[in-house]
């Protein structure tokens, strides 16, 4: 076991990778936030009336919150009060104008985004994945977009849409997640800046996997982005989103919302790879994480199936959710947690269950090294009018190290005599005899740590597309880098 | 409902008054050090005021029909039970000890108490503070949670009677004990603030039995606190029943410490009540302790019943069980919040947690929230929770054998809650929870089951 420990002593030890900065001339606002920077976004944004209106109710909204105190608390994670007028609400990369292909976008961005593992053009030629790439507060370039728009899909940044698409933006925005959710959604919904937004018409297979890179680059900005995707009746879509920043001694807040619209037998299929800088070993520094993610399965026989894997951030607060309001519907939540060093996370998911016949799955695996904190927190509802409604949830939890904690938090609410409902956890560390095991057959004991962490994680790993499950497998050793390799 | 409706801050005034009143009793009996937790706890109260749905603790249990009600302080002269009422809830024990209790106040009428082993206390605690200040003094009002839980300051501040059971080093009780509490208000609401205080020396073993029970259909309310201590090497079995009327309101807190190697059992049966909730808190304080906490709840008409359970594993080496099952019917509410909290630096814990449901009935309702907070590493926890109806298989299967529907129903419902019904050991107390078993299904076939040893 002693080289296991030092294995992981080793992991704590390993630095985030993505945490360079991009010298790049930025316009930015000033920090603080009134009705006056909402009102500069809107009209930076060339946003239509109606928009702005919205804005500026959520604004207001949010400022009674904030004057009532009422940002939440309940969570199981502890961070310093966040000064909101500390903080830039917009920052973007200098551009002349919008750029009409790949060529025209500022090759020093298109450096960035080729260090960290994405290069635009490369996935342009590769006939394989759709990507919106986000930097700070806009977006920088979407590949695919002709493809894709001869199959009808629309795949844009939330800016474009908001210009072309006015009356599918304003018929679905807010409408799974309104700006009255909660604090940091109706923060979002006053300052959002861009984001992804998804079209696809009845009856379309989306054909490649489309993918959002979020780069937080400036200083003391917050990234506010909201993505919406809407899946017409029979169609499908998979999506994927990878986020990283640079490494800051400063906390930097980061505030999305993401709605999902799944229509009579869509599907839609979401993943994440959330890589935020998580803050160095002493804690200082990192993202707070502070997401609203939630699905509404408005149609019959509709899926929305969540899959994330959760690597970075300082403070992570996220709950994709499933409101399976369709007969038939189905929601799913796959989830690998992992905390080290001194980060916290409190993730999981609610499904709502309103419709007959509809299933859950909830499976959650959390990790905890060095002193962090991971919480999984979910609810299951059956409502009265949920017959048959059928969800099964499993929450592991596997301890690296004595410092670290582990919690679980299900709430379970059913009100309904048909339904079938489980739920299932544990926690424990490694078993001994599975490294006994290991060992006693030649393989070392960092290698046996890493096939186990590797197994544990599996359910989860083989939900993610195959592009990003290699990924999601590197990132879990560089998180857990010596135990896990 | 009966009695003039008054709010929250108005009920909290009732039981203030009713609080200068008892002060002003007792001014010259109570010892100061009792004055002092007694006055401390009724400004807790005060400021705590009743929880409400907003608070974590109490989402799913609203205390609006107990704020309603001016209840008053049931006092000694209140009482007009007859021993022919007390005798049906009686468990037909001629040699069994027994005490008595109505409306919070020991009754040496109607107990029993014969051939208690040398050294052994068995009281009412009004008696015991009297005569065994001392013994008390380093027990009582020491480890129920006053700062958080405003029912247990609400009943510290009232305290003045209830049972305490003092078990000295190195002794068996063999027959088990029943501590019987009988609310009966025929005239006005009347509260019962019982305070209960059981310690077992090292190496000792007793069974209690703690029994709430209502001798006619009026509302009253029972707010009892109970503390036992298990000190090292010694074994309690603690049986919890709650057998009130449908127009009962029962809130109980339990706190039990144990020492090293101590085992303690608990089993928590809520059979009756209007609105039960009861806190059950573990400490597990030295290496070698064990727990079980058992529980089954039998909700029906309007009924609501809520269990949280907390267990805290403190030092490493201590191992907890937790079964908690539920049959919930017609518009009954059933809550189970357990927490099993393992300390920083207890290593070498075990701990497993099951909450497993069956509703009936369409408006039925089950809330459950198992949790685990874990601060050490080397430890096996789990928790499972699963709610469901009967399998329509196994109903199936059933009829194709010649069973009616409704038989079949009985059979599984009964089925469901029997490998937890046939593990109590006290041959009345489980046949007491079958009986209520059988009379939600009249039909079950209850009197062949489980021998009765």
């Amino acid at each position: 076991m002693a080289t296991a420990s030092d294995k992981i002593q080793r992991l704590v030890d390993k630095e985030y990778e993505y945490g360079f900065v991009t010298p790049i001339e930025q316009e930015v606002f000033p920090c603080g936030l009134n009705e006056e920077i909402v009102r500069m976004i809107s009209a930076k944004k060339n946003e239509p009336e109606w928009l702005t209106e919205w804005r500026l109710k959520a604004y207001r909204y949010w400022a009674e919150l904030e004057r009532a105190g009422a940002e939440p608390r309940w969570a199981n994670v502890t961070y310093p009060p966040i000064d909101y007028q500390a903080i830039r609400y917009y920052a973007a990369p200098k551009q002349k104008k919008r750029p009409r292909s790949l060529d025209e976008v500022d090759p020093q961005l298109r450096a960035t985004y080729e260090k960290l593992g994405i290069p635009l053009r490369e996935q342009e030629m590769l006939a394989g994945v759709a990507v919106d790439a986000v930097f700070d507060s806009v977006s920088v370039a979407t590949t695919f977009k002709e493809k894709l728009a001869q199959l009808g899909i629309i795949f844009c940044s939330f800016s474009e849409a908001v210009q072309e698409h006015p009356e599918l933006v304003r018929k679905w925005l807010g409408s799974v997640v309104p700006y009255t959710d909660n604090f940091f959604a109706a923060l979002n919904s006053a300052v959002f800046s861009d984001g992804s937004f998804v079209y696809v018409p009845k009856g379309v297979r989306c054909p490649m996997e489309l993918s959002t890179y979020f780069r937080i680059n400036a200083a003391q900005t917050g990234q506010f982005e909201r993505t919406l995707i809407i899946a017409d009746e029979g169609s499908y879509v998979s999506y994927l989103e990878g986020c990283t920043a640079p490494m800051r001694d400063e906390n930097q807040l980061h505030a999305a919302v993401v709605e999902l619209i799944a229509l009579d037998d869509a599907t839609i299929k979401y993943s994440t790879i959330q890589n935020w800088y998580p803050g160095d070993e002493e804690g200082k520094g990192g993202i707070y994480n502070f997401v609203t993610k939630r699905g509404k399965c408005l149609g019959r026989n509709s899926k929305i199936s969540w899959t994330q894997v959760e690597t970075g951030s300082a403070i992570t607060w996220k709950y994709p959710s499933c409101i399976l309001i369709g007969d038939n519907s189905v929601g799913e939540f796959y989830s690998v947690a992992i905390t080290n060093n001194y980060q916290q996370a409190d993730t999981g998911t609610k499904m709502i269950h309103i419709g007959k016949n509809t299933r859950s799955t909830i499976i959650s695996k959390g990790i905890s090294a060095g002193h962090g904190q991971n919480t999984y927190r979910g609810l299951v509802k059956i409502t009265r009018s949920a017959d048959y409604a059928r969800n099964y949830s499993q929450c592991d939890s596997l301890l690296l190290g004595d410092q670290c904690g582990a919690h679980t938090f299900p709430y379970i609410d059913v009100q309904n005599p048909t339904a079938q409902m489980e739920h299932e956890a544990t926690t424990s560390k490694i078993s001994e005899d599975q490294l006994f095991y290991c060992q006693q057959r030649g393989i070392s004991a960092e290698d046996a740590v890493s096939m186990i962490v590797n197994g544990f994680c599996r359910e989860v790993i083989r939900e993610l597309p195959m592009e990003f499950a290699v990924e999601a497998q590197k990132l879990l050793g560089i998180s857990l880098e010596g135990a896990v390799g | 409902m009966s009695g003039a409706a008054v709010n929250a801050p108005e009920a909290q005034n009732i039981f203030l008054s009713n609080f200068e009143r008892l002060a002003e009793r007792r001014s010259g009996k109570d010892p100061s050090w009792l004055r002092a937790i007694r006055q401390s706890a009724i400004e807790r109260f005060a400021q705590l005021g009743f929880p409400h749905a907003r608070m974590e603790e109490w989402r799913f249990t609203s205390v609006a029909p107990i704020t309603k009600i001016p209840f008053q302080l049931a006092e000694r002269e209140d009482q007009t039970v007859t021993i022919d009422q007390i005798r049906p809830l009686m468990f037909g024990e001629p040699e069994g000890q027994r005490l008595v209790f109505v409306n919070g106040h020991f009754c040496p009428e109607f107990s029993q108490l014969s051939s208690i082993p040398q050294g052994m206390i068995v009281t009412g605690l009004e008696q015991a503070l009297e005569r065994y200040p001392d013994r008390l003094e380093s027990h009582l009002a020491r480890y129920a949670d006053i700062e958080q839980q405003a029912f247990a300051a609400l009943n510290t501040a009232f305290i003045a009677d209830g049972a305490f059971v003092y078990i000295p080093p190195g002794v068996v009780v063999e027959a088990p004990l029943h501590l019987l509490f009988l609310s009966t208000a025929p005239g006005p609401p009347l509260v019962s603030h019982p305070r209960n205080v059981i310690i077992v020396e090292p190496n000792s073993r007793v069974s209690i039995v703690e029994d709430y029970a209502s001798v006619n259909e009026s509302p009253c309310f029972t707010n009892p606190v109970t503390e036992v201590v298990v000190k090292e090497n010694a074994s309690i079995d603690h049986y919890r029943l709650v057998r009130e009327s449908l127009q009962a309101f029962h809130i109980a807190t339990q706190h039990t410490h144990q020492g090293r190697d101590a085992r303690y059992l608990s089993y928590s049966l809520a059979l009756g009540g209007a609105l039960v909730r009861n806190d059950i808190r573990v400490v597990l304080d030295g290496e070698g302790s064990e727990c079980i906490l058992n529980g089954f709840y039998l909700v029906k008409d309007r009924q609501h019943v809520d269990h949280h359970t907390r267990i805290d594993h403190v030092t490493p080496h201590s191992n907890s069980r937790e079964f908690y099952k539920g049959i919930l019917d017609e518009r009954g509410r059933g809550v189970f919040n357990g927490r099993i909290v393992v300390h920083p630096g207890a290593q070498k814990i075990s701990a497993h947690q099951e909450n497993k449901n069956l509703l009936l009935s369409k408006q039925a309702l089950v809330n459950t929230n198992p949790q685990l907070e874990i601060h050490a590493d080397d430890v096996k926890c789990s928790h499972g929770a699963t709610i469901g109806q009967l399998d329509a298989d196994a109903l199936f299967y059933l009829r194709t054998r010649g069973i009616d529907l409704e038989a079949a129903r009985q059979i599984l419902i009964y089925a469901f809650a029997r490998d937890l019904i046939s593990r109590i050991e006290i041959a009345p107390v489980r046949t007491e929870v079958e009986r209520a078993l059988g009379a939600k299904l009249p039909d079950a076939p209850a009197a062949e089951s489980a021998p009765i040893n």
